[in-house]
């Protein structure tokens, strides 16, 4: 009820939204008594974060838990709430509004936030049921609804609305193509190389695009049946979500004379034309600009809240804002600010890591950072945000600045550090501007021990969400292991929502033994999955029945289905193996016999001591392999995720420095694990001394000798990312050494997701873990060993030889015809 | 197009190709790639990626798709355009089946 007090003065908000509540909240704050306020809302609902309707689409969250204030909060404040009525008049001579209901109130104040209204192109077929806009809860109803009965969606547009109702679409098990009129997605926030990166992660998780696409017509009679783009393309749909933009919702404040251009004017006091007459949000141009992101709305709000609550004389200014742009698409990490296109007066600093997929670019203008754009790893985004904010000169930061904080102020690279190094006063939270200070006051004050908790108190983090883990970390810093982080799974490919470890669980647990078995179980999206998931299922099968399940070529890339190393041309590279990298006038004699014969293009030596065989055709193989075979040698497995090469130095038996006989080690260790398969190549190495001239501290598995015995290392990497192994432990005896590389492998191939080496693994699960299961539990490590020696009975055949169960079947190599 | 010069050529028995996988052909216009998919329908599409002239003979066949072995594009059997964010066609050439033989058109 709104009973109107005598001396109160009455303020009416048209708008029950994010941007009008949230100045309603800051007022209350400054100001509880000063109004006796009325808020009007045209939707049926209480005020909710409408930035989270992409996770509730998505299906992360109900539509209960993205309520920002319930009606307790309305009642509590004395608040008269009217929803579902939209005010179609302002009659600003009489200081009264007019309801859709017939109401008229009067108003001493008026706070305009009416937001914005979905874009849609003036195209046929807008009117079909199946095409809705991306805007409020009754879209997001329709988009569910529509999902539930329908399998194929189409958005218009590639912007970040329309990559997250592609992407929540598709969680949703939708097909989803995407149409995007630009050449590149998110143009207004991305550059081109990260639009495209982003562009190939959705790929991925089977979004279809149609860049440069524009929409002629939307198809269909009764239903939505598809869309025709202006090249003649048709994409077939059963929804067509228009997420091509927003216009500030202007048509209320025009037809009461209210100055307008594209938004409702105001001034840096979010006055209108009209100085009882205020305005924010979206439907607010301010300084010729418009505003589609949270963050410089809560600025407004808090400066119109100063006004509302304060007197004529009231000094503060909205002065516009630098935006700052994370996508809250789950599993991608993204984030840009200011001015990233740059121009002729502008410097950029760009880093890429293709195989990481990271890619960053910072734009500086007369030694001061004006620009950023984050893809893959973001996380230094918001200390990168504050340099553009305080616009000091770079000076020497400048060296560093393209490798984050950590690197740049000289620490380790470890985010909590990161997160931990950061000044009181960085902002956290762009949505909500919150400060890292307010976080950890928050949390001492409520004794906060949740993100949820931290959300609720603080605000960080609970609008559009991507700042969550820093949030975390702040949680983690606070209370040290106190802290539980809940878990977020990323599927193993376009055609199930399940992770590498759910789907590895579930195989063993339904004692799942083929790959139809796995995908009919676990509910498949596509018949014959794709080349992601096969060559993973097929290694975690093999891995789980070593003996009973028959490997699948079909499943295998090429290079393990043809045991040869695919080149550019299309010919092959042969590598036989070299036991520890020894080899012998025979082998020599044979492998320069069969160049000559096969007129074999290239012959290199290999980084694992080896020799490579390069350009030999597919049809020369067999052949190849035949005469390597006469000559005893075998397949190398250059070509595979599995035991590749072991590097030996000569160690004691001639070298002067040697302590133990390191190639005897090394031959012996690649007599144990040649022929296995892994969830990536496996290299290893033995050093006969400290010396470590076989480089073993970059190996997956490296061994160095010293006086009283050998060293054992894990989770080396030489490449893209160098990293040097963990320690494991010092063992005595050769028996060991082969005991605990057995158990290390064994270890890997059971536990690591396919494609992930075991640098990342280790840094995944931690050498802690390692340790554990391979040296502190002597029962593991055995139980370990057991199982890979168990498994190397059914893998240890040369897939070269002919009677070779592995042998591929020889039509691979031959032509199937040949036709004039 | 006069349509009596087409010529349905026999280039071998189904069972010669694997499910989910392909044979060469090799023509006088270059090598052909003839795919049979898990649900034995019958492709030939050239046996060159319009990327960077992989052999898509050697990829892992899903669907009525090829992966190509090189830079991962895929390829559909149906039109021959390289999946979205990729573009590209490769050249397609009619295949059927008939009593367990495949056959090609040629023209």
């Amino acid at each position: 009820m709104n009973i109107y007090a005598p001396g109160r003065e009455r303020l009416i908000v048209i708008g029950n939204g994010m941007a009008g509540m949230r100045t309603v909240e800051e007022l209350l704050k400054r100001n509880p008594g000063r109004y006796d306020i009325t808020v009007f809302g045209a939707e049926p609902h209480v005020n909710y974060d409408r930035i989270m309707l992409s996770s509730v689409l998505a299906g992360e969250k109900a539509l209960d838990q993205i309520v920002i204030n319930a009606r307790e909060w309305y009642d509590r404040n004395g608040i008269a709430l009217r929803t579902n009525d939209p005010i179609v008049a302002i009659d600003r001579a009489a200081k009264t509004v007019t309801a859709a209901s017939g109401l008229v109130e009067p108003y001493d104040r008026l706070l305009l936030a009416t937001g914005s209204r979905p874009l849609a192109p003036s195209i046929p077929g807008l009117h079909l049921p199946g095409v809705c806009a991306f805007r409020d809860i009754a879209d997001v109803e329709t988009m569910i609804s529509a999902s539930q009965r329908h399998k194929r969606a189409i958005v218009i547009g590639g912007g970040l609305l329309g990559l997250e109702a592609a992407n929540g679409l598709s969680k949703r098990g939708m097909r989803v193509a995407v149409v995007h009129l630009m050449d590149t997605l998110m143009e207004r926030q991305l550059d081109p190389e990260a639009a495209r990166l982003l562009q190939r992660e959705l790929d991925e998780r089977g979004i279809n695009f149609f860049t440069n696409g524009q929409t002629d017509e939307v198809l269909g009679t009764d239903r939505v049946e598809g869309v025709r783009l202006a090249d003649g393309r048709e994409i077939p749909g059963d929804l067509v979500v228009m997420a091509i933009g927003i216009r500030p919702n202007i048509d209320l404040a025009r037809s009461a004379g209210l100055l307008v251009n594209r938004g409702v004017a105001v001034g840096d006091d979010m006055r209108t034309s009209d100085p009882c007459i205020f305005a924010v949000g979206e439907c607010v141009e301010h300084r010729s600009k418009t505003y589609g992101l949270v963050a410089p709305i809560w600025e407004m709000a808090k400066v119109c809240a100063d006004h509302l609550a304060g007197g004529e004389d009231t000094v503060s200014d909205y002065v516009g804002t630098v935006l700052a742009t994370r996508l809250k698409v789950t599993g991608i990490d993204l984030f840009s600010a200011g001015d990233f296109t740059g121009d002729e007066t502008t410097e950029e600093i760009v880093f890429r890591d293709p195989a990481r997929q990271i890619y960053k670019r910072l734009v500086v203008r007369e030694d001061r950072l004006v620009g950023v754009v984050l893809y893959g790893d973001a996380r230094d985004g918001a200390w990168y945000f504050q340099l553009m904010g305080t616009a000091e000169p770079l000076g020497e930061l400048r060296d560093a600045i393209i490798f984050g904080q950590a690197f740049a102020g000289g620490k380790e690279a470890d985010p909590a550090a990161l997160v931990a190094a950061l000044p009181a006063e960085a902002q956290i939270c762009g949505c909500n501007g919150v400060c890292k200070g307010a976080i950890m006051a928050g949390i001492a004050e409520h004794k906060l021990t949740t993100l949820e908790g931290v959300r609720a108190h603080t605000k960080a983090s609970a609008s559009c969400g991507s700042c969550t883990s820093q949030v975390e970390q702040l949680l983690v810093l606070a209370l040290g292991e106190g802290y539980a982080k809940p878990a977020g799974v990323k599927p193993l490919c376009k055609c199930t929502s399940l992770g590498h470890d759910q789907v590895r669980a579930e195989i063993l647990a339904q004692a799942l033994k083929s790959i139809p078995a796995v995908m009919q179980a676990l509910g498949w999206a596509n018949d014959d999955g794709c080349h992601v998931c096969r060559p993973a299922l097929n290694f975690y099968l093999l891995v789980a029945w070593p003996g009973v399940y028959r490997d699948d070529a079909q499943s295998r890339f090429v290079n393990e289905r043809m045991h040869a190393n695919i080149q550019k041309d299309g010919t092959y590279s042969v590598v036989p193996r070299m036991w520890g990298g020894l080899t012998s006038a025979k082998e020599l004699r044979a492998i320069a016999d069969v160049v000559d014969k096969f007129d074999i293009p290239t012959v290199k030596v290999t980084g694992g001591q080896r020799i490579d065989l390069l350009g030999v055709k597919r049809e020369q193989l067999p052949a190849v392999w035949r005469d390597l075979n006469a000559a005893g040698m075998v397949s190398g497995h250059a070509y595979g995720k599995a035991l590749r090469t072991v590097k030996t130095c000569v160690g004691s038996e001639w070298c002067r420095f040697g302590t133990q006989d390191s190639t005897a080690m090394g031959v012996a260790l690649e007599k144990m694990s040649w022929g296995s398969w892994h969830p990536h190549k496996v290299k290893l190495a033995v050093s006969g001394c400290p010396r470590n001239c076989a480089e073993a501290t970059i190996k997956d598995f490296g061994v160095i000798a010293v006086e009283s015995g050998w060293e054992l290392h894990a989770g080396g990497n030489g490449g893209i990312k160098v990293r040097v192994t963990d320690f494991l432990c010092k063992v005595e005896t050769e028996a060991e050494v082969l005991e605990y590389c057995a158990a290390f492998l064994q270890l890997y191939r059971e536990e690591a997701r396919y494609l992930e080496r075991t640098a990342p693994w280790i840094e995944r699960v931690g050498i802690e873990h390692v340790r554990e299961r391979v040296v502190a539990d002597a029962e593991s490590r055995q139980a370990l060993n057991r199982r890979f020696l168990d498994s190397q009975r059914f893998f240890q055949d040369d897939p070269w030889a002919e009677d070779a169960p592995s042998a591929p079947a020889s039509g691979a190599f031959r032509t199937l015809a040949t036709v004039e | 197009m006069d349509t009596l010069d087409l010529v349905w050529i026999d280039v071998g028995a189904l069972d010669a190709v694997p499910r989910q996988g392909a044979r060469v052909v090799k023509t006088a216009k270059g090598d052909l790639a003839i795919f049979r998919t898990l649900d034995d329908a019958v492709f030939a599409i050239d046996d060159r990626c319009p990327h960077k002239g992989g052999p898509l003979s050697q990829g892992i066949v899903h669907g009525h798709a090829v992966t190509c072995p090189l830079h991962n594009w895929v390829i559909d059997l149906d039109s021959g355009e390289a999946a979205a964010p990729d573009r590209g066609c490769v050249r397609r050439v009619p295949a059927r089946l008939e009593d367990g033989r495949i056959l090609i058109l040629a023209s």
